[in-house]
């Protein structure tokens, strides 16, 4: 409890002077202005907390080493609360205030898409790391992301399903937008995989028990596997209830799911459960040949003794995203916003905790199915799926 | 097919039972003091959360389930205290929006003091399911209804039988003729908080193995628990019951056999229809007011 308070009291307290920083304009001109505004509090924390302290140990550990192109990063981070309504003022003000040569921010997509008018005129480069994939389809000449998308964890799902025979499937999702946007997903891509829907159950926010949607589920005519389309705590509700319920057939979950906690608080019933991940989130687990091995290791290890917590692959879009923004700047060898967002565009073959990223003018995120990785939950840990 | 209904049966009911002692908690307060109760999901959420704190600190679980417990019931106290008789005099208007602030202040709070993830608490006797006429039930949902039914009982008997108990219902039909009596009313209050605490924390560690708890699993509990009390005719007991069971036997019908999109908005949608046609509840009687 105590180490809560003094980390959030510290993290008060970087920001504070951050914002003292960058507001008394004393800085000397010649260093690098990052600019971000993340849900650092409110509902969407989770994402937000672990990004704002992911872009401020690697911009001290970065200027440590000497900066980039000899000149100090500084990180100017606003703390917009997941809400669109408070990133548009703050995108304004890092604009036009702070002078920002970059915008790494946004949590969500709620805020990452309220603000891209702005910078799409103002003509700043912007790294989001927001989920959905409306983010960059249709591609913005200035906006890019680092986070997959729900397009992605779906094939990946399918591919391995048809690897299984299987193309009947009951789909259950909660009423997040995260998981309305996986359900829309599903239904789309469905009949271009040959995969037929033959349950379509949803569940609310809040709810504490989906055994009647599940027993439906499995009593569909035909019904060869499960497919949950959710995020948080209900995960583990659903597993429980499947396992309760007895049922045979294979369950899928998403990324969603990709936590521990998961594993932990459905009490036995993840067991079985095979889910795309992220490589970082099951870092432990690859073989030492994965080319991601040795980023995403190194992420984890630099994280958890900063910070002592958990890591998440939410924190690891940040870094993506951070690290593929220096390198562009280095290629361009400028701050030039043009260039920059150009040396962006060209990010070929970066490996980052997140995937391998290989951008183009038609590809603002630049990963592809092979950043997720297919894990079973085995004996209570992921095991990965060859 | 008899499976299935026996499934969603039990799905139900075990929701149900929880919604009834949520529902119990709103309606013991109402009865005391006419005030809508807005942070009796908290008591369900500091019930689940302080069991799980207390088992961090490496104390057994039923331990910790009796400082969870006893924990609520001070923070029910100190609501009344702190919140609530300061503004006694205050319309009840003023005195509900106080207990929606309670109800805020007090999830804030142990955000700040907790954490904002999920956890879980282990069931009181295993997890594995037991098959009944096709159907599985969670030997949680066992202890649930179990459990229920014993705190059914004992409040019917505190209400019965015993001096505290009785200067309760008496202040709930009259609390001027009570005070006469030599009642002391606040005192009453204050006990109806402590009550409806209980019954929350109760129902907030009941559901946890099952739901897993967080700090704002109180939101939706909450609001299913008072949609209960009303169905059931507000500061009627065994109203609440009924109330919570037909709420969550409905939802779970709605969403095996209609659409699991309608799901709650049936329990809604119930409500609102017995409200229309019997706007005391189903158990509410026609009152009758002297001038």
């Amino acid at each position: 409890m105590t180490s809560l308070f003094k980390r959030t009291g510290l993290a008060a307290l970087v920001a504070l002077t951050t914002v003292g920083l960058a507001s008394s304009g004393a800085k000397a001109e010649d260093s690098i202005k990052i600019g971000s505004f993340l849900a650092v509090t409110g509902g969407a924390s989770f994402l937000g907390d672990p990004e704002k302290k992911t872009l401020e140990m690697y911009v001290e550990k970065l200027n440590a080493e000497g900066g980039v192109l000899g000149r100090k990063l500084e990180l100017i981070v606003y703390d917009s609360g997941g809400s669109p309504k408070k990133a548009v003022p703050f995108a304004k003000r890092l604009i036009n205030d702070d002078k920002v040569d970059i915008i790494l921010a946004g949590s969500t997509t709620g805020a990452t898409m309220a603000v891209i008018p702005i910078v799409e005129k103002a003509g700043i480069p912007f790294i989001s790391f927001g989920g959905a994939g409306v983010i960059i389809n249709p591609v913005k000449k200035w906006v890019f992301k680092t986070p997959h998308t729900d397009t992605l964890a779906v094939q990946k799902i399918f591919t391995d399903m048809k690897s299984r025979s299987i193309s009947k499937i009951g789909l259950l999702s909660g009423s997040g937008g995260f998981d309305k946007s996986c359900r829309k997903q599903v239904q789309t891509l469905a009949p271009g995989a040959g995969m037929t829907l033959v349950a379509d159950e949803t569940h609310g926010k809040g709810d504490t028990d989906m055994t009647a949607q599940i027993t439906k589920i499995k009593n569909a005519t035909g019904v060869q596997a499960m497919l949950y389309c959710g995020f948080g705590g209900a995960t583990s509700i659903v597993a429980k209830n499947f396992k309760q319920l007895g049922a045979k057939i294979p369950h899928y979950q998403t990324h969603g799911s990709a936590s521990k906690s998961f594993i932990k608080n459905a009490d036995g019933g993840a067991e079985g459960v095979r889910l795309p991940a992220a490589a970082l989130v099951v870092v432990d687990s690859l073989p030492a040949s994965h080319p991601q091995k040795k980023v995403a290791t190194a992420y984890k290890k630099m994280y958890e003794s900063k910070t002592g917590g958990e890591i998440s692959s939410f924190g690891g879009h940040a870094y993506d995203g951070l690290m593929i923004a220096v390198e562009a700047i280095i290629r361009a060898g400028s701050t030039d916003k043009a260039a920059v967002r150009a040396e962006i565009e060209k990010t070929n073959n970066f490996i980052g905790v997140d995937g391998i990223f290989t951008m183009s003018p038609t590809d603002h995120l630049g990963l592809d199915e092979a950043s997720f990785v297919m894990v079973e939950v085995t004996n209570g840990d992921w095991k990965m799926l060859k | 097919m008899f499976a299935e209904l026996l499934q969603f049966l039990f799905s139900g009911i075990t929701v149900g039972a929880i919604y009834a002692l949520v529902g119990l908690g709103f309606a013991i307060i109402y009865n005391a003091s006419n005030v809508i109760n807005f942070a009796q999901g908290e008591f369900v959420m500091l019930g689940g959360m302080g069991t799980v704190f207390f088992i961090g600190l490496g104390l057994p679980m039923p331990l910790a389930i009796v400082l969870a417990v006893a924990l609520t019931v001070c923070v029910g106290f100190g609501l009344e205290k702190i919140a609530v008789e300061p503004a006694r005099n205050a319309p009840i208007v003023t005195l509900i929006i106080i207990t929606i602030g309670a109800s805020i202040f007090l999830r804030g709070a142990a955000q700040l003091v907790w954490d904002r993830n999920f956890h879980s608490l282990e069931s009181f006797s295993g997890s594995d399911p037991i098959m009944i006429g096709g159907a599985s039930i969670l030997p949680q949902s066992l202890w649930i209804l179990g459990s229920t039914v014993v705190i059914v009982i004992a409040l019917h008997l505190f209400f019965g039988r015993t001096m505290a108990g009785k200067a309760m219902i008496a202040t709930s039909h009259n609390p001027l003729a009570a005070r006469l009596m030599g009642i002391n009313t606040s005192m009453v209050l204050l006990m109806s908080f402590g009550l409806s605490a209980l019954l929350g924390a109760s129902a907030g560690i009941l559901i946890a193995p099952i739901s897993l708890t967080y700090t704002g699993v109180g939101i939706m509990l909450g609001l299913k628990g008072f949609c209960a009390a009303v169905l059931g005719g507000l500061g009627k007991p065994m109203g609440a019951i009924a109330g919570g069971l037909i709420v969550g036997i409905s939802e779970a019908m709605t969403a095996g056999y209609i659409s699991s999109a309608y799901k709650d908005a049936v329990a809604f949608v119930i409500i609102l229809g017995v409200l229309f046609l019997m706007p005391r509840g189903l158990f509410g009687v026609r009152g009758t007011e002297r001038v």
